[in-house]
Parts: C-alpha cells; structure tokens; sequence
C-alpha cells in the first residue's frame, strides 16, 4: 500500500466573510464554509470526497490548489506548506497541481481554439522562464495530449461549442495535463455529464492515473461514482470531515450516522433492491454553515443523537483499519 | 389487468424548424397511463424525454416547434385537438405539472400564497379565504413545517428541497388525474432526493394519480415506477415493466446504460462498460436505427431501415432488429 503523504491538509479553515453596508463596510459574520478539516493524499490514491451541495467539497479543493487563500491551516505538499508562498513560488508549486473543472461549458474560454486552450498552461510556464520548450515541441505535446484523452488532433483548431459536454470535458481533463503534474484536483468532472460519457470519462480518468501514477483529489455527490473511482473516500458534513474509510470499507461498514444516511438514500438501479431495502430519511434540511458551532456539527438532523453530542465536538479519530470516524457512538 | 387509462399517447411528433433543418425531438412516441400508476420516462439528455411532456401539455413554443402529428387522449379526448381556452381548463386541473428547476419555476415577485391560491381560484371558484385554507392544507399535506406562516413567505425564503415541496403541492392542489414530473429531483442532493421522492410516492398513492416521471436518474426509476420506457434521439426504443428492464433488458442501448452506471454494491472496480461516440445529432436524422453507430451488435440492416418496435410477451416491446 503506498502509504506516502503527498498533500497532508492540516486544521484548514476556509470562511468567507459575510459584510454590511454600502460605504462603511463592516464584518458581520462568515460563511464557513471550510470549518477545520485534516486529511493526507497518498501519492497513487484517488482520495474521494463526497457531501451535499454547500457542504464544502469544492471549497476545500480551491483551498489547496490555493485559489481561495486559507483563514487558517497548512497545506503541506511534498514538505512545504504551500499557504504562504509568493506568487512566483506558487506557480512553481501548481505546475504540479492541477484542476479539472465540473462545468465544461463555462470552464472553457469560448473565443480560444482548442489547442490554444491545452497549450497555454505551457505557454505561461515558458513565460515565467519555469519550463523550457522548443516551439515546434508544443505542438506535437498537444497532439499527443490530445489523442490521449480520445480526442482527434485535427480538432485542434476548432472552438469550444464545436463540441458536446462529454468531449469538452476530454479538453479540460488534456489541458490539466500539459504540464505533466503529480495530482489533479478534480472538482465534480462528471456531474454535467450524461450516464454513457460519464462512464467514458470515468474510465478515461482511471486509464490515465495508472499510465502516467497520478494521484486524484476527486470530488463528486454521486455516491456510487466516487465508490467506483477512489481508493479512500471522506465524508463532509457542513465543512467537517465526518468520516474517511477506504472505499470499500465505507459501503460496508458506514460508521457515522450521515454516512449511513447518505448511502441509505441513494438510489440504486435495482428494483429489486429498491423495494426491500430501508431508508434512512433525515429529516430538515443541511442548515446554514454561517454560525459557529460548540457541538456535534450533524447533531439537528441526527437520528442517533445523544445527550453529549449537545454540548461536544467529536474529532476525527481513527477507529481501526485506516477508518477514521468523527462519531461519538465510536469514539466514545 | 384491468387497468383504468387516463392518458394515452399515439404516435406523437413534435418536430422543430431550424435553419440547419428539421430536429425530430419527438418521433412517434406512444404510452399510455392508468390511475394509480407510475410510468418511467428515462433517456439521456436531448432525447427528447422533455419536449415528449410539454406536447401533452401543448407547451412547446410554437413556431420553432410543431406537432407534426400523433394524439394525445386525456379521458378518450384529443388534447391536440382542443381550442387553446379548453387546453387551460385541463393545465394544472387534470393534468399538471413538476419541473425541473425549482429555483426557476416559482416566480419570486410573488409569495408562495399568491401562486398557491391561483388554481384553487381559477379552476375550483373558490374565493380568496377559502383559496387560503386549501393553501395552507396543502402546505401541510407536503410537510411544511408552520405552514400558517410559511405560506405568506417569499420563495427565495425557502430551501431547495422546500421549493419543491411547494411545486409539488401546488401540482396536487386540484387533485389532478395525472401528474407529469419532469427531472423532479435532479437539482436536489440524494437525501433531500430520498425525501421528495418518499412524498410523492405517499401523494400519488393517496390521490390515486397517473404519474409520468421524467428522469435520466436509473436508480430514480428503479424505485418508483411500475412501467419504464427508454427514449433515444426522439423515439421510444424499449418499454417494460419496471423489474424485467433491469433484469433482462433487451436492446444494445439499456443494456450498455444499465451496464455504465457505476454501482456501490458491487465489488467490482476494475473498468466500467462504457457506450463509445456520442448520441446523435437530431437534424435530419436519416431514416435507421439511430444508435447504429454506438451499437455493439450492429447489422447491415440497421444501417439503412428503422427497426419498427416489436412486441414480446409480459407486455413487454423493443425497437431492436436483433428481436425480428
């Protein structure tokens, strides 16, 4: 098992202010929406991470790609906290770390032609002098970029809305590429995208990790998506890990209640199954992410609540078998 | 079976005019509903599962689009035929439905109570208090906590999953015969998903309606419908009852779908099946099978003639030329 950290994430916090008023603008809370989560990315792993809308998958993403500057907390990748490093530090650190996007239709610049798009991540690196690569040399990277990703490279010179969702995201996942980086952060790639070219690109991104030993941060809310990509899976609940387990392990033995409860309610192409299997029906909605919280972050729609999670925070703790669990009914 | 039919559709055509040529959205569509039952609509995007639903309702924009032909009968009359001011009688009276969006398909000027009391006023007569009383039951009916209060409230007040709920009653509130639910759930996260569809399965079973769900969800259907129909590039290719589909499914094309979803039951990881190429563009679509250049078991014959759907035992049919 290749038990090598590659991205550790420590404690980190994410709040985005919430102001006030026109001219004289003051602070009158924060959305928080990352809210002290601490996770590793074994190099080779796809780490999976799966919760609601708002609950901050993509946030966290953002925060270690450094897109969102962290309130609080460390990023270490390959030994450096990446948080605080300038701007010219930084671009050497994303060449390897790069995103793959969930909206191919807006992730994509509409007035560049395909291959300007896939290029251009080159492009700026030979700008900043941080990569070295002969003109005719860029080209031929393209090509293959993008006959790699099932692409024909006569479609270099087309524009983005020449082609359909499935291929635009074949662009985004080729341009991630170009600057051959270690891990991908992929934030929902699949979710615009229809059952059959889900598969295709599913498979795709599955080929190429063992081809080239990528390590994903994959990002989705389609349970059964990230059970069939990842190696590790965590659970976010309102800006919390809940739970990380590896993938396997989580379906069969969910720990924590909203794991259980989010497996419960997916549904499965099985009528069979449909109609024997018991649901798991939380009731209410997630709540707002914009207070602070003493206790338990699930425990309003918590059907196995107790008197403690009132008033205590369970932290993440590891309960055996690489499953870690932020649960009192484990943790005691 | 006795089944009682409220709504049946033949040989629907809804075709629309572009500059690039004619898009055969809907071509030759039949299905037909009873009361109490639930049929599944499923196909991926752009096959023409929507615009199937709106030609019921007669609320495709008309021009680009036209129904070039077919019929729809709601209690033995031909919608399509109807004057525009008897269709209005049967929107949202009879027949009504549930959107896709519920962020965009309350009109947020207006409070809930407003666009609830509307059908109780116009189709039922009633007046404003007694309009309100129904809202709020209805309200109640969807589990709307406080609804009393709830009900004055804007929509941009309420959650997503809540906005659904109040689409989902104001679709209930005259307690149509048939429910159209178009993509109900699929703005929604799965545990609000689980909720919503519990409800409507509670409602239609309590109201003894006709419901059409719309999805492109497998796992949506597989739980809540009796009778599934699979649509590609405007035409129905596979029909049968909800647990022969998944078991035995007959054409290449549910077959390849049924086999690309991934699924957290099983214990295999290694690679997904996968349909290669991309569904077809609808313009001038030739007259064959239009899955013939995604199709695993292709034949000479599919390349030039539409396979016409053929009927199997258990109620069962399959546009296939494998099944001639």
């Amino acid at each position: 098992m290749p038990d090598k950290a590659l991205i550790e994430v420590k404690d980190l916090k994410l709040h985005f202010p919430i102001m006030e008023g026109l001219i004289f603008q003051r602070r009158i809370g924060a959305v928080r929406a990352v809210d002290g989560i601490s996770f590793s990315i074994r190099k080779g792993e796809t780490l999976g991470l799966v919760g609601e809308s708002g609950c901050g998958k993509s946030t966290t993403a953002r925060a270690i790609a450094q897109l969102h500057k962290p309130t609080a907390g460390e990023v270490i990748f390959e030994g450096t906290d990446i948080t605080n490093l300038t701007k010219n530090e930084l671009l050497k650190v994303r060449q390897n770390l790069q995103m793959v996007f969930q909206d191919p239709y807006a992730s994509l610049n509409p007035r560049m032609t395909v291959g300007n798009i896939i290029s251009e991540p080159i492009e700026i690196y030979i700008k900043y002098g941080l990569l070295k690569v002969e003109k005719g040399e860029i080209d031929t990277r393209v090509d293959h970029l993008m006959e790699r990703v099932g692409l024909s490279r006569y479609f270099k010179n087309r524009f983005p809305h020449e082609f359909s969702g499935g291929q635009r995201q074949r662009i985004g996942i080729a341009r991630s590429l170009a600057l051959n980086p270690k891990v991908i952060l992929a934030d929902e790639p699949v979710s615009a995208l229809d059952v059959s070219i889900q598969a295709q690109i599913l498979n795709l991104m599955k080929d190429l990790q063992e081809e080239l030993g990528l390590t994903y941060l994959f990002i989705a809310h389609d349970l059964a998506v990230i059970e069939f990509i990842s190696t590790r899976i965590a659970v976010m609940y309102l800006g919390k890990i809940v739970e990380i387990a590896p993938a396997s392990k989580l379906y069969k033995n969910p720990l924590h209640p909203y794991t259980e409860a989010l497996l419960s309610a997916a549904p499965v192409p099985d009528p069979q199954i449909e109609k024997t299997r018991k649901r798991i029906i939380l009731s209410g909605d997630v709540p707002s992410p914009d207070k602070k919280r003493t206790n338990c972050y699930f425990y309003d729609r918590c059907p196995k609540r107790m008197a403690k999670c009132k008033d205590e925070l369970p932290e993440l703790t590891e309960v055996g078998n690489d499953h870690q669990v932020a649960c009192f009914l484990h943790t005691a | 079976m006795n089944r009682d039919i409220i709504l049946q559709v033949k040989g629907l055509k809804t075709y629309f005019g572009t500059d690039d040529g004619i898009v055969k959205a809907v071509d030759g569509v039949s299905f037909d509903v009873a009361r109490g039952e639930t049929l599944g609509i499923v196909g991926e995007s752009g096959c023409g599962k929507s615009v199937t639903n709106l030609s019921i309702m007669r609320l495709i924009p008309t021009p680009p689009g036209k129904i070039a032909g077919g019929e729809v009968l709601y209690d033995g009359k031909d919608i399509l035929k109807m004057k525009v001011d008897d269709v209005r009688k049967i929107r949202g009276n009879n027949i009504s439905m549930i959107f896709q969006d519920p962020m965009t398909s309350l009109n947020p000027f207006l409070r809930i109570s407003t666009q609830l009391m509307e059908s109780f006023r116009l189709h039922q007569g009633m007046n404003k208090a007694e309009a309100m009383d129904h809202s709020i039951e209805m309200l109640k009916l969807v589990g709307i906590p406080s609804p009393e209060k709830r009900v004055r409230d804007y929509p941009h007040q309420f959650s997503g999953g809540m906005r659904q709920r109040v689409m989902i009653a104001m679709a209930l509130s005259c307690r149509p015969d048939v429910l159209v639910a178009d993509e109900p759930t699929t703005a929604l996260d799965v545990t609000i998903q689980a909720q919503i569809m519990e409800l409507m399965k509670d409602l239609s079973r309590q109201f003894n309606t006709a419901t059409i769900l719309i999805t492109h969800d497998l796992g949506v259907v597989a739980g809540f419908c009796d009778f599934i129909c699979v649509m590609y590039a405007g035409k129905m290719i596979e029909e049968a009852p909800n647990e022969l589909l998944f078991k035995d499914p007959k054409h290449p094309y549910t077959i390849g779908l049924l086999n690309s979803v991934p699924r957290f039951d099983s214990e295999d990881r290694s690679r997904l099946f996968s349909i290669e190429g991309q569904p077809p563009n609808l313009i001038n679509l030739p007259e064959c099978c239009p899955f013939y250049p995604r199709c695993d078991r292709v034949m000479e014959i599919c390349k030039t003639r539409y396979p016409v759907a053929k009927e199997l035992e258990n109620n069962r049919k399959v546009s296939c030329w494998l099944y001639k």
